[in-house]
């Protein structure tokens, strides 16, 4: 066993011992849904069924019931799979990245974040797809020996390439997430007292017992999938930067796009995860796993990211008056000055000043600040994709040809029944799995509890203060 | 055919690894350990070898990206060569995106099956259980009691058991192999 520093503060608060975290996890799945997490699903799923119907709505009468037109092709549509594309950077960044920079931090929120990723894929995956118009059609992506010549599907377009990002980002995350499941479902199977439980975990924990050998592998199979994962997390928005980055548009056609989407992408993630956590950590009593450690520990990351996003806006701003192209540079001007001046004024004050808020510490370890800053950026960075998708394009190369686009109650419907898709399924998820990796915060106990620290820190012989003594709220 | 194993519960995972070494030492063969979490330093106590799943994760990407790269060589030069803006047929490093994801894509299924496969882990498998607490907070010396085995070497198992701080010793006879 490692030992760490007394200095380091604890990761997990209140003397726990395994079983009592075993009760503390698996309490939220075993007892009854409270009346507020009904009527809130009830809500979240109606919402989901309005965006589902008004899908239907626009496969039915066509992309004409959205506000595209011909200048601006791409809309509320990209602008919201990019987004959510983004939203879902931030599991697998924890669960892979953190992984392998051995942060133990990343145990309390791994899991729930994995499962956020996912969700958020789904809802990132429709928008192309009906975008497309005709969805049945979908299949003439995939390269299959078919009718139509053969004609393969163009492997040298950055729009194939993203069929194929996206998919193997959502199997890898997917795999991850439900491989790192499997023995904590097998713990709740083994707790479950009702036949029906105890049969349906049964099926969903693959018969895992917990062996040595079994785990060995389940080690071997998660260090694999975290190292490959890491350069598979940063090429998916890589990736989809060269959606905008490959074509010769004015505003796009850069190459700061790839790092300055990878770096959004895990912003918006983070500040989703501590969106959806905040709330969960308080709705499922769970502030002695989910600490102001792990919550400073995101907020430095915001800090990071924010300023890497923010470098990245100036250097574009920069870049565009040094090249001496009038077009990159009218481009820019009417970015910040033109008709959509609000996206990016929006834009500029959500994610380049206010994430440097966080260098303020008492601001950092605040609750409800963080909360509220969340929220912030996520506007903020749907505020980035629609500036840069909109603006570029909606006053393209011919003056006559300009136009302006706003969405109908169609695409906006749509919006909002993806943010009800992702709230119901992760409402589903927090209550019949575990959120917390149970079988990993068991691990790091004896690393990280506040009473091993406590008899480490006594053992040291030390008198002095220690500056990691901090207390939970 | 009965499957009897003779089961050491232990509540410190540091107690149950240095009981294990002391069996090993003592020539008793121990045939797994059930625990809650993985426990670092466990599989060199039991001396189980290291895993090669990895050593499948290169093979089924190295396997990915083959496929991938014959592919679309094949469609783009032989099969349908099609002329995008002049650009060469084999124009590798428009290729590089997809040789990468379907690479990870073939690493990661093909790994997770293997895993599953080797573990003999798959939807709706029922295993018997030694002990419903191993899944909680309790660390599990199994021991497997053959024909052959004997009962000098039975006590010896339990008397081990016993003195490197198992709190429960029970057997267990499964109708199949849990």
């Amino acid at each position: 066993m490692h030992a760490e520093s007394a200095v380091r503060a604890p990761l997990i608060y209140g003397n726990k011992t395994y079983h009592q975290i075993t009760e503390d996890i698996c309490r939220p799945i075993e007892s009854k849904p409270t009346r507020l997490y009904l009527i809130t699903i009830t809500f979240t799923a109606l919402l989901m069924t309005w965006g589902l119907f008004m899908i239907g709505w626009t496969v039915w009468f066509g992309i004409g019931t959205w506000g595209l037109n011909r200048t601006v092709d791409w809309g509320w549509d990209i602008t919201n799979f990019v987004w959510w594309i983004g939203i879902g950077h931030a599991g697998t960044l924890i669960s892979a990245i953190l992984l392998l920079f051995r942060q133990k931090w990343r145990m309390a929120i791994n899991r729930a974040a994995e499962a956020m990723t996912i969700f958020a894929v789904i809802c990132a995956g429709l928008f192309p797809i009906f975008h497309m118009g005709r969805v049945w059609l979908i299949f003439f992506n995939l390269p299959y020996p078919n009718s139509r010549g053969p004609l393969w599907p163009n492997f040298n377009s950055p729009l194939l390439w993203d069929v194929f990002a996206i998919s193997t980002y959502f199997t890898v995350s997917l795999l991850f997430w439900y491989t790192g499941l499997i023995p904590d479902i097998a713990t709740v199977r083994d707790r479950a007292k009702k036949k029906f439980t105890k049969w349906i975990y049964g099926i969903l924990s693959f018969g895992w017992t917990g062996s040595a050998k079994h785990w060995q592998r389940h080690e071997a199979l998660s260090l694999v999938l975290a190292g490959i994962s890491t350069p598979l997390v940063l090429s998916v928005h890589t990736i989809v930067s060269f959606d905008f980055a490959t074509s010769v548009i004015p505003g796009w056609h850069t190459t700061i796009f790839p790092p300055y989407f990878v770096a959004g992408a895990i912003f918006s993630g983070f500040a989703m995860v501590l969106t959806l956590m905040l709330v969960a950590r308080k709705v499922m009593n769970l502030q002695q796993y989910i600490t102001l450690e792990h919550i400073e520990s995101m907020n430095k990351i915001i800090v990071l990211t924010g300023s890497i996003v923010g470098s990245a806006y100036i250097t574009e701003l920069f870049v565009a008056w040094y090249s001496g192209n009038i077009y990159e540079q009218y481009a820019f001007a009417n970015r910040a000055l033109g008709p959509y001046w609000w996206a990016y004024w929006g834009m500029m004050t959500c994610n380049v000043i206010s994430p440097q808020l966080f260098w303020v510490r008492p601001l950092r370890r605040s609750v409800w600040f963080t909360f509220f800053m969340s929220i912030i950026i996520n506007c903020g960075m749907w505020f980035e994709r629609f500036v840069i998708i909109v603006t570029s394009i909606h006053r393209d190369f011919i003056p006559s040809s300009w136009s302006y686009y706003s969405p109908t109650y169609v695409e906006i419907s749509i919006f909002a029944g993806t943010v009800g898709l992702f709230l119901t399924a992760f409402m589903l998820f927090a209550k019949t799995m575990p959120v917390i990796a149970m079988a990993e915060t068991k691990h790091i106990l004896r690393i990280s509890g506040d009473a091993q620290k406590k008899a480490a820190a006594a053992h040291s012989h030390s008198h002095e203060d220690l500056p990691g003594s901090i207390q939970v709220h | 055919m009965r499957n009897k194993f003779l089961v050491g519960l232990y509540s410190d995972e540091d107690k149950m690894i240095d009981g294990v070494r002391k069996m090993r030492e003592n020539h008793l063969e121990v045939y797994d350990v059930v625990s809650p979490f993985a426990v670092h330093g466990l599989d060199d106590a039991l001396g189980l070898n290291e895993s090669r799943l990895h050593i499948t994760g290169f093979i089924y990407g190295a396997t990915g990206l083959t496929i991938a790269l014959t592919f679309m060589s094949w469609v783009f030069t032989s099969d349908w060569p099609l002329n995008f803006g002049g650009k060469p047929h084999f124009s590798f490093p428009a290729f590089v995106p997809i040789l990468f994801e379907f690479t990870v894509l073939s690493a990661s299924i093909g790994m997770t099956l293997t895993f599953l496969l080797r573990s003999g882990l798959y939807p709706g498998r029922i295993r018997e259980k030694l002990d419903e607490r191993t899944t909680d907070d309790k660390f599990a010396v199994v021991f497997r009691i053959y024909k052959r085995t004997t009962s000098e070497e039975i006590s010896k198992m339990k008397e081990l058991l016993q003195s490197s701080g198992a709190e429960e010793i029970k057997e267990r006879d499964l109708k199949r192999h849990y």
